[in-house]
């Protein structure tokens, strides 16, 4: 029976892994064949990079808020340090272009994983929506105490001239950059620690019963979050060249919010299918722009309801009867 | 000293203000157990109602004003129909995720309608500066007070005396248990909506009073702030908004002047951290345990 059960899931480890190494290498092929005939143009190959920002923040917050189950307000707050931190590493040194980079990215990613070991402090007494408040509060926290420093961050002006080590001329390594987090991060989710934390989401008590630390598992989702949320933080910095605290603010991380939960909390496929339909499609939709939030706090509401209502429980009890019915004759 | 009494004043009034914000949170979180992120912009959309009012010829001031608060009270009452009654029974994650959508959907709408370009609202309330020795009260700021003192009052001796109030009071104990002593909870938690939406509406009206500016973004600040109080006071609990709004307007005001006006979030945000780390149901909230 364990033995059956192992097969099966070797099986099927392998079926997605196979899946895995076709879309990425789809990815590749679609992203170079579109950037090297010039279909996209100016403006399309710009928005590239911002879908790819998009991908990883997305997907980063998707571990917090749709695996873990904690809402995270602050999100921006990460990509902010990420975005400082890996600015004042590549603004300060003098290092060439790929030791800088990877210097850079190293420290965006660390320092956001740090601040977000220390917002996961308070995750050891709260959850729910007081820890919602936490990472609220964490976010313009930031915002502040950037403002604050101006020796070091130019305050409400920001930093300049960053250099544009991850514009569209350098989609590949923006591609790569999205697919290793993305993967990482699907690859952590799949694993053991992936299975705990979906349990302390799906219930913490009986997941505690069973022996997962809940302390451990919340800051450790935190922490893996706030690193790749430092990292998209560090190629969004790298790509408009100007960076102030204003830009991070709680639009931001709302923002973010709407590509996790449209796309389907706790679903990676989703989050990056949506990051990448929201950000394109204001682009093309460009008159309409003072309608973007509107429609996008539309869209909030409308798919928590609609997930929440009758007629959903019932569109999945229909659906879930098709699956066991083609199921019992795929076995007959 | 003089400069300290001043500075306590500063902090007093939008103290105050945040205090009549924090009520309405409070007393939402109390009976729908769902943190109303919407709350804010209602305060927004009083201050508009408002200044429609005052803009449009042939209406009283005191018109525009009840206007203002009605429409606020009917705007909350639609909100809870609209979006959080089919959830009632949905995570609270779907609900918190519904509530900032709603909140979302006001501030664009009257971005879409009204422009983002701030509106100058009409001095309306006229009543003379104040003067003690050297310091000078404005008129608006005793405005604020006596009506902040009046409505904390009023409000107190409506959930503690009345028997509406008793009503709300052990719908917020014991949502079951009260409709089986044939209390009607839909409608308590309509007229919860509606009072404190009343009371928001009441504060977007002092706040431009202060400030005489109306714009879209304009309750997102002060309701984050207020929403904040209405934590470290322990949400749920009436004096507890009370105590946090007065505390986080002082702490703001004293940041402002004697270390750094860039840090004033900083220390708001910290201290609700600092609170609800040690405390984290607040200063007066009740601990609730969770069982399976």
């Amino acid at each position: 029976m364990a033995n059956e059960f192992v097969k099966a899931k070797t099986k099927e480890v392998r079926k997605s892994t196979i899946q895995k190494a076709v879309i990425i290498a789809l990815a590749y092929v679609g992203v170079i064949a579109l950037v090297s005939s010039g279909v996209l143009g100016y403006q399309y190959s710009s928005v590239l990079i911002s879908v790819a920002v998009n991908i990883i923040a997305a997907v980063s917050l998707n571990l917090v808020t749709g695996f873990l189950g904690e809402l995270s307000l602050g999100h921006a707050g990460f990509m902010a340090i990420g975005a400082y931190t890996g600015a004042l590493i590549t603004l300060h040194l003098n290092l060439p272009a790929p030791v800088e980079i990877f210097l850079g990215l190293a420290g965006a990613g660390i320092m956001a994983a740090i601040f977000g070991l220390i917002i996961g402090i308070p995750v050891l007494r709260l959850h729910g929506d007081y820890l919602a408040i936490v990472t609220l509060a964490f976010g313009q926290i930031i915002a502040s105490i950037l403002n604050y420093v101006k020796s070091i961050t130019g305050g409400a002006a920001g930093l300049n001239n960053i250099e544009e080590y991850t514009t569209s001329d350098h989609y590949l390594l923006v591609l790569t950059l999205v697919v290793l987090s993305v993967l990482i991060m699907s690859n952590i989710i799949n694993s053991r620690y992936g299975r705990a934390i979906t349990a302390v989401r799906d219930n913490y008590i009986a997941a505690e019963a069973t022996g997962i630390c809940i302390r451990n598992y919340k800051i450790f989702a935190f922490v893996v979050g706030a690193f790749f949320a430092g990292i998209a933080g560090f190629i969004f910095a790298h790509n408009v060249g100007v960076i102030k605290p204003s830009k991070f603010d709680f639009n931001m991380s709302i923002n973010i919010l709407v590509f996790v939960v449209l796309g389907g909390m706790g679903s990676i496929k989703g989050s990056i299918i949506a990051a990448v339909v929201l950000t394109v499609l204001p682009e093309a939709l460009r008159g309409l722009s003072d309608y973007r939030m509107l429609m996008y706090a539309v869209i909030l509401i409308v798919v928590m309801l609609f997930n929440n209502s009758k007629l959903r429980k019932r569109l999945v009890e229909e659906s879930g009867l098709k699956k066991l019915f083609t199921k019992k004759k795929g076995e007959a | 000293m003089s400069s300290f009494v001043e500075q306590f004043l500063n902090g007093l009034i939008p103290g105050s203000i945040y205090a009549l914000i924090a009520l309405g949170y409070t007393m939402v979180y109390g009976i729908a157990k769902m943190i109303n992120f919407a709350h804010g912009d209602i305060i927004m959309v009083g201050a508009y109602i408002l200044l429609i009012g005052l803009n449009a010829s042939g209406v009283p001031t005191w018109l525009a004003i009840v206007l203002a608060i009605a429409g606020c009270g009917i705007l909350g009452v639609v909100i809870e129909k609209v979006a959080y009654k089919p959830l009632r029974n949905a995570p609270s994650l779907a609900v918190l995720i519904t509530a900032i959508g709603m909140s979302y959907f006001l501030q664009n709408l009257f971005l879409v309608i009204f422009s983002s370009k701030g509106k100058s609202v009409p001095r309306f309330i006229h009543v003379k500066d104040f003067k003690i020795g050297d310091i000078t009260v404005s008129g608006n700021m005793i405005v604020t007070l006596i009506v902040t003192i009046i409505i904390m009052i009023l409000l107190t001796v409506f959930i503690n005396k009345t028997k509406l109030g008793s009503a709300l009071r052990a719908v917020s104990e014991d949502k079951g248990a009260a409709s089986l002593m044939g209390i009607n909870s839909d409608l308590m938690i309509s007229m919860t909506f509606a009072i404190g939406s009343a009371l928001a509406g009441v504060a977007g009206i002092l706040w431009v009073s202060m400030y005489d500016k109306a714009y879209p973004t304009l309750g997102a600040i002060p309701g984050i702030k207020a929403f904040v109080a209405a934590v470290i006071g322990g949400i749920g609990s009436v004096p507890g908004a009370m105590i946090g709004g007065i505390a986080l307007g002082l702490v703001e005001s004293f940041t402002k002047a004697y270390i750094s006006g860039e840090l004033v979030d900083a220390f708001v945000f910290g201290l609700l951290i600092i609170v609800l780390i040690f405390k984290p149901t607040g200063i007066l909230g009740r601990k609730r345990i969770e069982k399976v």
